[in-house]
């Protein structure tokens, strides 16, 4: 298949062989979107992330949904949105509606993904749509980017959407292969990138990412940069696949107790922490892998960046 | 076979409370754990009490029928009580539940149980399982004998998901294996990782949905078969 052309500056930076660094944004059970445009206006300042992804109800919990936060944060911002859009919640008709209303608010980049599901959310009576799953949604944007009809080929009036489109894999898979091989099938419906979960070991992140490369599509390794304590805790817990170090674990919780009452030491050892677990990793990513870059999940911990990523 | 559970006894009999004479149906057919003329008696005499407790004198007679879900056995069994009765409460399936509602006019009958799937007996384990849910568009053959709209709480064409962990599904905390998982076992051990690979396009759900209840045309009678050996 031909190279899809570039709509978004995230791939025209990927094209141009940059090494991209993306952040993430969390629209939670909010309607004051201060905090997320905040965040976006920090990662702007510093002008080393390419574009920040808008996450799209995580954990299966009714949150406000991606797409107005991730206009705004493009619109009063400045900074290019990774609209990510789940098929959890929507069947391919509604799917169509965001889309195209996404194309109209000048959203350049989409993030496919399955979604948790509402049973691991906070509504856990609800009935859950998977109508299609992520790869057949790969499918219907490339066919209406590509060839500017519906899922059902009837034509879209406008013409084609210029967008591009990403899906995402799990380094933390077990097992691995079969993975791969569903990676495999998103890539072959026309992806034009991949963003993956978090990773925390280095040597297999690298295994994963040498997996990828058969795929020739730009890969953005996913970290994740522990805030505190009990959100390593958490994301240890409750998330699928994800764990999290124990002497990473240990050093945060020991960065509390020794800090107890005393908030900026507190932030000061805890930023320590990160700077000497992530900062070596993602020099080793970009030294010794082909990852086109690094999405760098530290939601609401902003502050970190300017001295994370000083050196990319 | 169908697969049920029996409904809370004060759930029963608030549907039967208005009725002094009730019909008790057990089913012979398809339905699980076994649901005939001892079980039918069984939940008579508990509502005798159950009645007994409030004050009121509950008359029942339980009965089995060999299918509830074929309209004329289901007719020709029950009919002759419907005079002598005020309702039916019924041991089937839900399909026994309609079937009995339009056969017997008179009088309206009650479900007892709820209706959980079409499944199968692991007796090893001790457990009924729906392998199958009659979606009317079957992909097993691509899939080495799993069903992954079934055994996927996502109903994935495409899997696995990000939710799984170790070959364990995300739903219902990592207890119950991922149908994805056991689909890319098959399929390896029987090197068919081709299928696998294979990309699966969107479910048609047509065959789901119609309007009203789903109707397929029973090509066979026994009229048919009487005419041929007559012939």
């Amino acid at each position: 298949m031909a190279k899809r052309p570039a709509f978004s500056n995230l791939c025209k930076k990927i094209q141009e062989g940059k090494f991209v660094i993306t952040g993430e944004l969390e629209p939670k059970k909010i309607l004051d979107l201060s905090k997320i445009l905040h965040g976006a206006e920090e990662m702007k300042r510093m002008g080393k992330i390419v574009a920040a992804n808008v996450t799209d109800g995580p954990q299966g919990d009714a949150y406000m949904s991606s797409l107005v936060p991730s206009y705004l944060v493009q619109e009063k911002v400045g900074l290019e949105a990774v609209w990510q859009v789940t098929v959890r919640d929507r069947n391919r008709v509604a799917l169509f509606g965001d889309v195209t209303a996404g194309a109209v608010l000048g959203l350049k980049n989409i993030l496919v993904l399955t979604g948790d599901h509402t049973a691991l959310g906070d509504h856990k009576r609800a009935r859950a749509v998977f109508d299609i799953d992520s790869t057949q949604f790969c499918e219907m944007l490339s066919i209406m980017i590509d060839q500017g009809t519906d899922y059902e080929g009837n034509e879209i009036v406008g013409g084609k959407i210029e967008m591009n489109y990403g899906c995402v894999a799990n380094p933390n898979s077990n097992p691995r292969e079969p993975e791969i091989l569903k990676v495999g099938r998103k890539v072959e419906q026309g992806v034009d990138f991949i963003q993956t979960q978090t990773a925390f070991d280095v040597d297999d992140a690298k295994d994963f990412l040498k997996d990828l490369e058969q795929f020739n599509v730009p890969v953005l390794l996913g970290i994740f940069p522990l805030k505190s304590h009990g959100i390593a805790w958490y994301f240890d817990n409750y998330i699928p696949g994800v764990s999290v170090p124990k002497d990473l674990l240990k050093a945060l919780k020991k960065a509390e107790k020794d800090n107890k009452g005393d908030k900026k030491g507190k932030y000061a050892a805890i930023d320590k922490i990160n700077i000497e677990f992530f900062e070596p990793f993602m020099k080793e990513i970009k030294k010794s892998t082909k990852a086109a870059g690094i999405h760098c999940m530290a939601v609401e911990y902003e502050r970190l960046f300017d001295r994370l990523l000083k050196d990319f | 076979m169908i697969i049920t559970e029996q409904k809370d006894l004060n759930e029963i009999y608030e549907l039967i409370k208005p009725y002094n004479k009730i019909l008790i149906a057990g089913c012979d057919g398809c339905c699980q754990p076994p649901r005939s003329l001892n079980e039918a008696k069984v939940l008579g005499q508990l509502l005798e009490l159950k009645a007994r407790t409030e004050g009121k004198e509950l008359k029942w007679k339980a009965i089995t029928v060999l299918r509830q879900c074929d309209d004329r056995i289901a007719a020709t069994t029950c009919r002759p009580f419907t005079e002598e009765y005020e309702a039916i409460l019924t041991l089937a399936c839900g399909l026994g539940v309609v079937m009995m509602n339009q056969v017997i006019e008179n009088i309206l009958t009650f479900p007892a149980q709820n209706s959980h799937f079409g499944g199968v007996q692991n007796s090893g384990e001790n457990f009924y399982i729906e392998y199958c849910e009659t979606c009317g568009d079957c992909i097993i053959g691509e899939t080495g004998g799993v069903c992954p709209r079934a055994g996927c709480a996502k109903h994935l064409s495409n899997g696995p998901c990000g939710g799984m962990v170790d070959g364990m599904c995300e739903v219902g905390g990592y207890t119950k294996p991922c149908a994805w998982i056991d689909i890319w076992k098959r399929l390896k051990k029987f090197n068919r990782l081709d299928l696998f690979k294979k990309y699966r396009g969107p479910r048609d759900y047509r065959p789901a949905t119609s309007p009203g209840y789903k109707q397929i045309y029973k090509e066979y009678t026994n009229e048919e078969e009487k005419k041929e050996e007559k012939e």
